[in-house]
């Protein structure tokens, strides 16, 4: 790994200061990304401001039809914590399915949706229960955060504070995890609102998380098993490596879907 | 140089590393802590496990910068003198080693588990062994020794 300066600091403005003082800076959250990306060379920032130790990032709170999660709150504490597991179950068990015990106890939730991986499991999250992404200077809608693989609408000098998700009627994520990294191969959630029914997918397509408009369609119209079964996933723009070519991704999709909405009938 | 203060396996260093140094390297190069081994080097096997905290973590995906202020332990931190810890002894008793390497970060990742988990049955134990590869054992008896562990 390349040398870096590293900069602890404990609050919003020290990191904005320090943004805007330097280049080539990166934020250090749980680094389970950021350090194996940095020891392979891929990335080499010449700053890197670690933000654990920010108390206005790291809280849960649970608001009457939502819920907040400050962004350096790990994984674990995520799938561990109370109010999540009461209010949005669905939520609690994607996090309990990141990674490995050791990761999650270091990697955040701000990390995963800043770095916005085509294959991580947060995002699906944030679309599916209509997230606002609250950054040091503005409110996100998901929908309008996520651009494309790797990337946001974050500016330069912005970073993640929170995240709040609308509470849903009902929920469920189901992921086929690549059997090594647990990374999804096809991740899909589903979130039950009054006036909607929103589905999410992740690790398939090559533009990184969306959403399936086609399937909201038919799980609104009636949320049944039969109503999803009619709806596959096109393979055109779904991903292809050596783990699973475009069609098979597709049709992992479809099962994972499949999968969700039995969950919630 | 950051001078960091750590206190490790109980004892307080106050000691200057570079930013890039990984915690793993700076417990085996600078503390001859060597107990704690280098695997892949790239976050999936969990030879490198130590505890952050209490908390298990893998420690060649850590600064040592980032342990600024907190405890670490690591293997060498958990007998009580001669005596082995109960997770060690298990897997003396049961044979949860062949080459060892693994062995370290397996029970590291052990104590963690069993410190989160009551009533741990074999899936469980599975589960979450996700982040520890062993090329010898087949995880029959490291499963067996940390089922036996738990239920001490």
């Amino acid at each position: 790994m390349y040398n870096f300066i590293y900069e602890k600091v404990n609050t919003i403005e020290e990191v904005e200061k320090l943004l805007n003082e330097n280049e080539e800076t990166k934020i250090l959250a749980g680094g389970q990304t950021l350090i194996p990306t940095m020891k392979q060379r891929l990335a080499s920032p010449s700053t890197l401001i670690d933000i654990s130790g920010i108390d206005e990032l790291n809280f849960i709170h649970d608001n009457e039809n939502s819920v907040t999660i400050g962004s350096t709150i790990t994984h674990h504490e995520v799938s561990s914590s109370d109010i999540i597991i009461n209010r949005i179950p669905s939520l609690a068990s994607l996090a309990e399915g990141i990674g490995d015990p050791h990761v999650r106890n270091m990697g955040t939730i701000g990390g995963s949706i800043a770095n916005n991986d085509p294959t991580a499991d947060y995002p699906t999250a944030c679309l599916s229960l209509n997230a606002k992404i609250k950054t040091n200077n503005r409110e996100i809608n998901a929908e309008d955060f996520f651009i494309g693989l790797f990337e946001t609408a974050l500016e330069e000098n912005e970073i993640v504070v929170s995240i709040e998700f609308n509470i849903p009627k009902k929920s469920s994520y189901m992921k086929f995890p690549n059997p090594a990294s647990r990374y999804a191969m096809a991740g899909v959630y589903v979130s039950v609102f009054d006036d909607a029914v929103n589905v999410a997918v992740t690790g398939a397509s090559e533009n990184g998380v969306f959403k399936w408009t086609e399937m909201e369609e038919a799980l609104s119209n009636n949320l049944s098993l039969e109503n999803a079964k009619n709806i596959k996933l096109s393979s055109d723009g779904i991903m292809s490596d050596i783990h699973a070519d475009s069609a098979y991704r597709a049709n992992l999709v479809d099962i994972m879907a499949l999968r969700a909405v039995e969950n919630l009938i | 140089m950051p001078t960091v203060n750590i206190n490790v396996n109980g004892q307080d260093l106050s000691t200057e590393v570079e930013d890039r140094q990984l915690l793993v390297h700076f417990l085996r190069d600078d503390m001859d802590l060597t107990g704690t081994h280098v695997g892949c080097d790239t976050s999936q096997c969990g030879a490198c496990v130590v505890h952050l905290e209490g908390k298990a973590v893998k420690s060649c995906t850590m600064l040592a910068v980032q342990a600024n202020g907190k405890n670490i332990t690591t293997i060498e931190g958990i007998a009580d003198g001669d005596s082995l810890h109960p997770v060690q002894e298990a897997f003396r008793e049961h044979h949860g080693l062949q080459c060892g390497f693994c062995t370290p970060g397996m029970i590291m990742a052990a104590i963690d588990i069993i410190n989160r988990k009551p009533n741990l049955d074999e899936k469980t134990v599975r589960e979450e062994l996700e982040g520890n590869l062993c090329r010898c054992t087949g995880y029959q008896n490291i499963v067996k020794s940390i089922l036996a562990a738990a239920n001490k």
